[in-house]
């Protein structure tokens, strides 16, 4: 995939609802403090997106460790966790996952309660799109932010499309200020 | 044809004329009737006849939607926004409307193939006459299996096939009038509908692939078919080259047939792309199998071809602008795809060749195949020596245009899967072609970084200069389609399918929009080869199956026989050879298992839900026609599993494995409702990886009626594959041992553990001889 990559794809164009930009990382870390109980998912091409903990399997490593977060592996990405030992990380196919997150009733991936905040990284870009959608609609409750380096207007909450140093920076502000809270 | 149309059966007539015995009057046409096999309950079913069955599938499998555009703009109160629980001006729910366009794109899929059946109907009976016998396979006794289940007769001629067309048109028209403003509004209708489009698809795909398999001397499905040359490299390119492009064999045989009668065959060379290649390889295996659909530009942009003839779906609809820069004439031949150009179907065969030879029209509409044969030879060894001196861009030429490149990235934010063209185009500039040659594999061809370009790179052409070397040498082997599966063969192995000896049928088919390149297809194929699952292949992926070669040089095809057993690689053919497929599982149901076949598809499609591990995988889906193929999958209760790009159909079907009261089902010996796991887990699913189809494409595999051996062998895949791609053990377990005797042996322990672990209680899953409908319970106690 290109290293290079800063915008979306042209499929980008947002419908009348459209996620509002996130304007700077402590934003985010806000609506993840105060979220209940959080849900990082993440994607397939995560070990291929480098991030200042070497790449967003690290990030999501370190993401795992706050308090109310919980993490989910999708595709096969969780074996990628378990070479490195990371504990604690759930593994869900992102069609399982979607079509449970519509749930009000679902119970989540340890049976302790539903998510009130999902954020989302490491997809190919149409993928993330699609499943966003699916939630912006039929999710109603649910809050969602895409934590990407490109826009992603289905989410309630998205970066806006940024350079990748930028980006790093961000998301290690953003994990710094939670564990600096936590 | 419904049912309720006029039926008068008489046993014995005495008349004038003779003695008729077992006679049928339908409509005013005579059926003669001597199949001694009742009539079943749904003959000719029409659109809601089957709702009950479609309704207790999709109330397991529900739909998610991922809508790919949240407005509707389909009539002029729009455009509506449906975002969330927004109703549009005709109350419809975005539920419903992605069920509606689901349903519209099961139409075109189903249309298409019953257009396409209808006419090479048409044109086979003017060519063979209507009483034309249909011998579709050697050894076989159900010729039809779908029009069998669905219409309630056997096909013996031609004749018969219209009757089976009718129905489907018919049927057709229903359901679009049902996507029209204030029609359907419940998403589970629509779906039921799409369910019905589906299982109309396949019917006409049955009716397409045996018309042309009886009257133009196809494959009979023998399984040792002749091996045809597929690539660039198996074009000898000093000869003439004719292209043929998309599904109707009819022009491409009329071209081989005036190849062979003037005796020519050795100086022109005919290739084909998509399932048109398949059909035409399957009437000599001496024309070239070009590739995948998603070659398309490619090949035209190599300059290779000297003529191109199109003949429907598929298609770019581009293709006179591409032909027009390499300085070939175009010959449209199907009324569906006219390409703005002149019907010269009337007109003297040596004139239309003059005024393409001279370029006094860039290309014709020919309806008559014949007439497109004759035509073809003619102009491609005219044209020919005229474009001996064409050149492609050379690699100093590429270099020199790349340093224009503006660094917009438009090219990658238009790419499908992200290739870092940029990058490429850039280490062009510096003359290494490395990067772009790299992108050879992944591309799909679809030229969108072209269109998004603001310098007008032709991109393709890029990356054909830079992986030059290897297509001119891509040259592999492909086992010709074969066409149905053998009675015979069903006999021998239904058993093994049924308990769960063989882990299971695997189908790899469609187009070729894969995420990562065709290779993948092949992987998917050795993992399961190498497991004793069968394997059957169509369209584009049966090609790209062919492109992956081992480190002794060796293929797939060449690996691996072409039999219907475990182990086996059953290229069955193009397209509408995948009636074949499904075929084979309602074939299952009725040779092996003998239950009535005769309009009886509840039955049946239960039984190869409960029964049949078949699952069918779409790695590369992108056509409104995989959509419709899909959906007669899922009606018979096979689950269909695509790659990610396959998200795009906007929505799943998806089972919650971890709801008892979802998978509860009657016990046929006792009426009795047990639980029996969530086997198969999903209807339509959408994976991320290739290596999350693998997991899941074993793990669907599992059905009820598994045996205890059975179950052991698809769990002990399931477990391997897991762990080789997850590491550790898969965490439903518990949901498919039913008792200790389903626990693979060798991995006894490992999986005890894990059983301990989720609390698992022996024999709280049921083995029952498992039903979903209630009528089918045979006692009551
Ligand atoms: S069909 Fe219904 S939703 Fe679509 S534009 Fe018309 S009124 Fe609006
Ligand atoms: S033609 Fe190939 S490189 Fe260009 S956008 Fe399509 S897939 Fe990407
Ligand atoms: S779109 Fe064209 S100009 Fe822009 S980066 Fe890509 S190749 Fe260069």
């Amino acid at each position: 995939m290109s290293a290079k990559m800063t915008l979306g794809q042209t499929a980008e164009i947002p419908g009348p609802k459209k996620a509002f930009l996130i304007p700077k990382p402590d934003v985010a870390a806000a609506m993840i403090k105060r979220a209940k109980r959080a849900l990082l998912v993440v994607g397939s091409e995560a070990s291929n997106i480098g991030t200042k903990d070497g790449d967003l399997v690290g990030y999501a490593t370190r993401l795992s460790k706050i308090r109310n977060v919980t993490v989910a592996a999708t595709g096969h990405l969780i074996g990628e966790f378990r070479k490195r030992k990371a504990e604690g990380i759930h593994t869900t196919p992102l069609m399982n996952l979607g079509d449970r997150l519509r749930d009000p009733e679902w119970g989540g991936l340890d049976g302790a309660g539903p998510y009130d905040l999902v954020l989302f990284a490491g997809f190919p870009y149409y993928l993330e799109w699609l499943v966003l959608s699916g939630l912006k609609n039929f999710a109603p409750k649910l809050r969602t932010i895409s934590l990407d380096r490109v826009y992603q207007p289905n989410a309630n909450w998205s970066f806006g499309s940024m350079a990748e140093e930028e980006w790093k920076e961000v998301l290690d502000k953003m994990i710094t200020i939670l564990e600096e809270g936590d | 044809m419904s049912k309720r149309d006029l039926r008068l059966k008489i046993n014995e007539l005495s008349s004038a004329l003779g003695t008729f015995k077992g006679l049928e009057i339908q409509v005013g046409r005579i059926f003669e009737e001597d199949w001694e096999e009742p009539l079943g309950p749904t003959p000719f079913p029409s659109v809601g006849t089957l709702r009950s069955w479609d309704l207790k599938l999709l109330n397991r499998y529900k739909p998610f939607y991922m809508p790919f555009c949240d407005l509707c703009c389909l009539c002029t109160f729009g455009k509506c926004d449906l975002t969330g629980d927004k109703r549009g001006a005709c109350g419809i729910t975005m539920a419903g409307q992605q069920s509606r366009i689901v349903l519209l794109a099961a139409c075109i899929g189903a249309s298409t193939h019953a257009a396409h059946a209808r006419h090479m109907l048409n044109h086979l009976i003017e060519e063979y006459g209507r009483d034309a016998p249909l011998e579709v396979a050697l050894n076989t006794n159900v010729e039809a299996p779908h029009i069998r289940l669905v219409c309630g007769f056997r096909p013996k001629t031609l004749r018969d096939l219209e009757d089976a067309l009718d129905y489907v048109e018919t049927q057709l028209v229903q359901l679009v009038a049902a996507t029209h403003t204030g029609q359907e509004g419940d998403n589970l209708d629509f779906e039921s509908k799409v369910f019905h489009a589906g299982m109309l698809d396949h019917v006409a795909m049955e009716v397409a692939d045996i018309e042309q398999i009886a009257t133009l001397g196809l494959p009979k499905g023998e399984p040792d078919t002749p091996l045809a040359d597929l690539g660039f490299g198996s074009i000898d390119t000093s000869k003439p080259v004719i292209m043929c492009i998309g599904h109707n064999v009819l022009p491409s045989v009329d071209i081989i047939d005036y190849l062979m009668d003037h005796d020519l065959f050795g100086e022109v060379e005919v290739g084909g792309l998509c399932c048109t290649a398949h059909d035409m390889s399957r009437y000599d295996k001496r024309a070239k199998v070009i590739g995948p659909i998603s070659w398309q530009l490619r090949f035209i942009r190599s300059g290779i071809p000297d003529l191109i003839v199109v003949d429907e779906q598929c298609l770019r609809t581009d293709v006179m602008i591409e032909a027009k820069k390499i300085g070939v004439p175009v010959i449209a031949t199907s009324e569906k795809s006219c390409l703005g150009l002149p019907d010269r179907t009337g007109d003297d065969p040596d004139k239309i060749v003059e005024d393409l030879v001279e370029g006094r029209v860039p290309g014709v509409l020919i309806l008559d195949p014949r007439k497109v044969g004759e035509v073809s030879v003619k102009t491609v060894m005219a044209v020919a020596p005229r474009r001996a001196g064409f050149k492609t861009l050379t690699r100093e030429a590429v270099s020199e245009m790349a340093k224009k490149c503006r660094s917009c990235m438009e090219c990658v934010r238009a790419c499908p899967n992200n290739l870092p063209i940029m990058e490429a185009v850039q280490a062009a500039a510096q003359g290494d072609f490395e990067p772009l040659a790299a992108l050879y594999d992944l591309c799909v061809g679809c030229a969108r970084c072209e269109s998004a370009c603001p310098v007008d790179f032709p991109i393709i052409t890029f990356i054909n200069k830079a992986a030059e070397k290897e297509i001119l040498n891509e040259k592999y082997l492909m086992r010709v389609g074969r066409g149905a599966i053998q009675d015979v063969e069903i006999r021998e192995v239904g058993r093994a399918i049924v308990f769960g000896e063989i882990p299971g049928v695997v189908a790899l088919v469609g187009c070729a929009n894969y995420p990562a390149g065709g290779a993948d297809v092949a992987r998917i194929a050795e993992e399961f080869l190498k497991r004793r699952f069968i394997v059957l292949v169509s369209g584009c992926s049966a090609m790209n199956i062919a492109m992956t070669r081992d480190e002794d040089g060796l293929n797939l095809y060449e690996k691996y026989p072409g039999i219907f057993d475990a182990g086996g690689l059953v290229n069955v053919g193009s397209c509408v050879s995948n009636a074949h497929i499904t075929g084979a599982t309602i074939k299952i149901a009725n040779i092996f298992a003998k239950r009535p076949l005769r309009a009886n598809y509840e039955e049946i499609a239960d039984y190869v839900y409960n029964r049949v591990g078949a699952v069918g995988v779409a790695w590369g889906a992108m056509s409104q026609k995989a959509a419709s193929i899909a959906a007669g999958c899922w009606r018979l209760g096979i689950p269909v599993v695509v790659g990610p790009h396959g998200a795009k159909y906007r929505r799943m079907l998806l089972g919650r494995k971890e709801r008892e009261e979802d998978w509860m089902v009657y016990d046929a010996r006792s009426g009795e409702k047990v639980y029996v796991g969530p086997a198969p887990e999903h209807l339509f699913y959408a994976a991320e990886t290739v290596e999350e189809a693998l997991v899941m494409i074993a793990k669907l595999a599992m059905r009820p009626n598994d045996t205890s051996k059975g179950r052991a062998v698809k769990l002990s895949h399931y477990i391997d594959l897991y762990q080789k791609y997850y590491g550790g053990m898969p965490d439903d377990l518990h949901l498919y041992v039913r008792r200790e005797a389903d626990v693979p042996f060798t991995m006894r322990d490992q999986i005890m553990k894990a059983l301990e672990e989720a609390g698992w209680v022996e024999g709280k899953i049921a083995s029952p001889d498992p039903t979903l409908v209630d009528r089918l319970v045979r006692r009551r106690l």
